[in-house]
């Protein structure tokens, strides 16, 4: 018994040198080429940083792209999602009342074109995405708040669309973020 | 919607491609013979040297469990004293505070048992010491833990009888030189290349489009999520663990995550046909494993595609399915699919939040934890597998009157106890842990701990019998995963589950072990006619059977209870 105790003793001394110092160190120094050096690919506007391109952010302002409902709004120093089941009667509600938010700021939105991304929080409270249907549906406000024809915006959305891996694997979907960085710059023009 | 359905598929596809190679390859590496990474003895031999082990002493069962619980105590120890005083070590940028001992000791329990069962908030609760030096070393150990058992059985049953069964710091040294580490490199840089952080810098902060302030926590993130996926442990770096867009940033990442927390546990059945050298037998089990999967899989899809019932009645298009605490990166199926692997195999680790999947979906996932044995954890699945077969050996014996032989050994009484034991502890501390959270939420609910028990619960009703059980189950069969809305980090939580963890870790491996040490020394008997073949597909089915009824007979009152009454309620409203 005593022997196997100097043996663990000694083993895990030599694998936390060569799991903890010596692996980590070597993908942090090999991740350190990739784009973002290591820290996260961010985009950046005018020259200045707004955000990185995997994590979502808030945006409210009905000139731009709404994203999904976060739970923590979108709080990049602390993720979540809601955790609510698909019974509870509160949470539908919530939803219920998303519904009539984006009918309210949509007024030529029907009903049954919302897609439920746009009403239901993401897992992470950080989804960089949403859904093409989720962007269609507010095209004509923003056309309308930008004073930009529809077909227009249309396009951008379109340019912005991010297909499937290789056009084979997962889903379409869209990045807020950039497409709203887009849209400014279309203002500017 | 149909490049979602392909895109599960290729991924299946590149898992098999991937794993029945290596589980050859592992096969010849636990069999000493010649592979091409023989290039690393000189390291192995470096750690031998250091740590004072002489690589060619034979150990029997006994040794070898003996040696197994040293390591794994002396684990325990430094890792509860390094969590509880993270605070006063290095490498935190961000001045997290140090745990208390109550969660010091389920978070610690929880890693060394390759569970992951995470009742604290990376970004808040860990230093990037302790995410490196506690929670990935853990992982990367707890891993070549059950690998390193897995093959002393593969042992006892290579030679018609022996007592020697190889030396487990051998085996243990080779899970993480041959196969841990090496994968964990190059899956770590593919990682690393789609967006995952590497660096060691703290919080980051930007001003967003609309003019918020936003804080960014960071870390060396990929070298991590290999190990925890290869490992099938699945604690995850952030919070919300492999759903956050830093820890799996796109399809690419979702692939990589995914293939890698299966090619251990398929690749281990190879290895034990090859190794024994019956590949047929390898054949069967995979093949029952597999329709198990599938047959959980198929319902899970659906059931998400399908989407929300509730909101379907709001009139809105769930073209989509149900998105509740989904990304849209991985799609619906994506997430389906993920939702079943991770929790047949022990990972536990999310790419969406389990408490707001539909009420079959949540039952499905229980149940894959119930059953833990259709592909299963990093070389435990098989070891949870053979215990079934040891009851089906048993029960098929007597069916047609033969003696029970499993590889030409008697299987007898003392061997049938164990396993029936091992069997049953499963639905006994899960069913005991719910039972003992509804009583004290019901008799208690002003108990004064860090969360109160009228508070635990994140959702009224059915679904919140079903966090309960869901938590009971996850630690029991070591998954990890969550219904996250439960009040988990008090006193009644991070106690009860790490006892829980402790007992469905270490019994279902010494179980096992221990019967395989005692068939093996038996004396062989060759096979004849009179012989019950245990490589066929009748025996397979007959398996499957055993595992079905166990788990459906013990488990369907508790599932009623939780997800079905859900499922009825919102079916009928």
């Amino acid at each position: 018994m005593k022997k196997y105790i100097i043996q663990s003793l000694r083993l895990t001394a030599v694998l936390l040198v060569l799991l903890c110092i010596i692996y980590p160190l070597f993908i942090a120094f090999t991740g350190g080429f990739s784009k973002g050096n290591g820290g996260g690919e961010k985009i950046m506007k005018e020259g200045k940083v707004v955000g990185y391109a995997a994590l979502g952010q808030s945006f409210t302002k009905p000139e731009y792209f709404w994203s999904r409902p976060s739970a923590v709004d979108y709080n990049a120093a602390g993720s979540g999602g809601s955790n609510k089941g698909p019974s509870n009667e509160e949470y539908l509600k919530q939803v219920a009342d998303r519904i009539d938010t984006l009918l309210k700021y949509n007024p030529t939105l029907k009903k049954a074109d919302i897609p439920a991304d746009m009403v239901t929080a993401s897992g992470s409270g950080l989804d960089p995405n949403i859904s093409v249907q989720g962007a269609e549906i507010q095209i004509s406000r923003i056309a309308a708040y930008r004073k930009l024809d529809e077909n227009i915006v249309k396009d951008l959305v379109a340019k912005n669309t991010e297909t499937p891996l290789l056009g084979l694997f997962g889903p379409t979907k869209i990045n807020v973020l950039k497409l709203n960085v887009a849209l400014d710059e279309l203002n500017k023009k | 919607m149909n490049t979602e359905l392909l895109g599960i598929i290729a991924t299946y596809a590149i898992t098999l491609l991937i794993a029945i190679p290596l589980g050859i390859y592992l096969a010849k590496v636990f069999a000493g013979e010649k592979v091409w990474t023989d290039f690393l003895k000189p390291l192995e031999k470096v750690i031998y040297k250091l740590s004072g082990i002489n690589s060619n002493e034979e150990m029997n069962w006994k040794q070898h469990m003996k040696a197994l619980i040293t390591i794994n105590l002396l684990w325990l120890v430094y890792g509860f004293f390094v969590l509880i005083f993270q605070h006063k070590l290095p490498l935190n940028p961000d001045g997290n505070l140090g745990m208390s001992p109550d969660l010091s000791f389920n978070t610690v329990i929880s890693f060394v048992v390759n569970c992951n069962l995470q009742h604290y908030s990376g970004e808040t609760g860990l230093t990037y010491f302790t995410q490196q030096f506690v929670i990935m070393f853990l992982q990367f150990v707890s891993a070549a833990t059950g690998i390193a058992a897995a093959v002393v059985l593969f042992k006892a049953f290579r030679d018609k009888t022996t007592t020697q069964l190889g030396n487990f710091w051998v085996f243990f040294i080779k899970s993480i030189t041959r196969l841990l580490l090496p994968l964990s490199i190059v899956i770590a840089i593919v990682l690393a290349f789609n967006g995952i952080p590497t660096s060691y810098e703290g919080k980051d902060q930007f001003i967003s489009m609309e003019g918020d302030t936003v804080n960014v926590s960071r870390g060396p993130v990929a070298a991590m999520v290999a190990i925890k996926h290869l490992g099938t442990n699945g604690g995850g770096w952030f919070g919300v663990n492999s759903a956050h867009p830093l820890e799996n940033p796109n399809y690419i990442t979702y692939m990589v995550e995914m293939i890698a927390q299966v090619i251990i546990p398929i690749a281990m059945i190879f290895a034990f046909g090859w190794f024994i050298r019956r590949k047929k037998m390898a054949y069967v089990i995979f093949g029952i494993m597999t329709l198990g999967m599938f047959l959980l899989l198929v319902p899970t899809v659906i059931s998400e595609v399908r989407g929300n019932p509730a909101i379907e009645k709001m009139g809105i298009s769930q073209a989509t399915g149900a998105m509740e605490g989904k990304e849209i990166r991985f799609g619906t199926i994506g997430t389906a699919y993920w939702s079943t692997v991770t929790t047949i195999i022990s990972t536990g680790s999310v790419n969406s939040m389990h408490d707001s999947t539909m009420p079959l979906t949540g039952m499905l996932q229980m149940l894959a934890m119930m059953m833990n044995c259709f592909y299963g954890g990093c070389g435990v699945g098989l070891l949870n597998y053979f215990v079934f077969i040891i009851i089906a050996v048993f029960i098929s014996g007597l069916m047609v009157g033969r003696t029970p032989e499993f590889l030409g050994h008697k299987v007898e009484a003392r061997e049938v106890k164990i396993a029936s034991i091992i069997a049953l502890l499963h639905p006994f501390i899960i069913l005991v842990g719910t039972a003992l959270a509804a009583y004290t939420i019901t008799y208690y609910p002003d108990a004064n701990w860090a969360v109160k028990p009228s508070s635990w619960l994140n959702n009224p009703g059915f679904h919140g019998f079903s966090e309960m059980l869901y938590e009971n189950t996850s630690a029991a069969a070591n998954n990890g995963s969550g219904f996250e809305g439960l009040g988990d980090n008090n006193m009644f939580w991070n106690v009860v589950t790490g006892f829980i963890l402790i007992l469905g870790r270490f019994l279902p491996i010494i179980g096992p072990v221990a019967i395989a040490g005692l068939l093996g020394a038996k004396k062989y008997i060759p096979e004849s006619n009179g012989t019950l073949k245990t490589d066929t597909l009748t025996f397979g089915v007959m398996t499957f059977v055993v595992i079905v009824i166990i788990t459906a007979l013990a488990f369907f009152p508790a599932l009623t209870l939780g997800p079905l009454a859900e499922y009825f309620t919102l079916a009928k409203s």
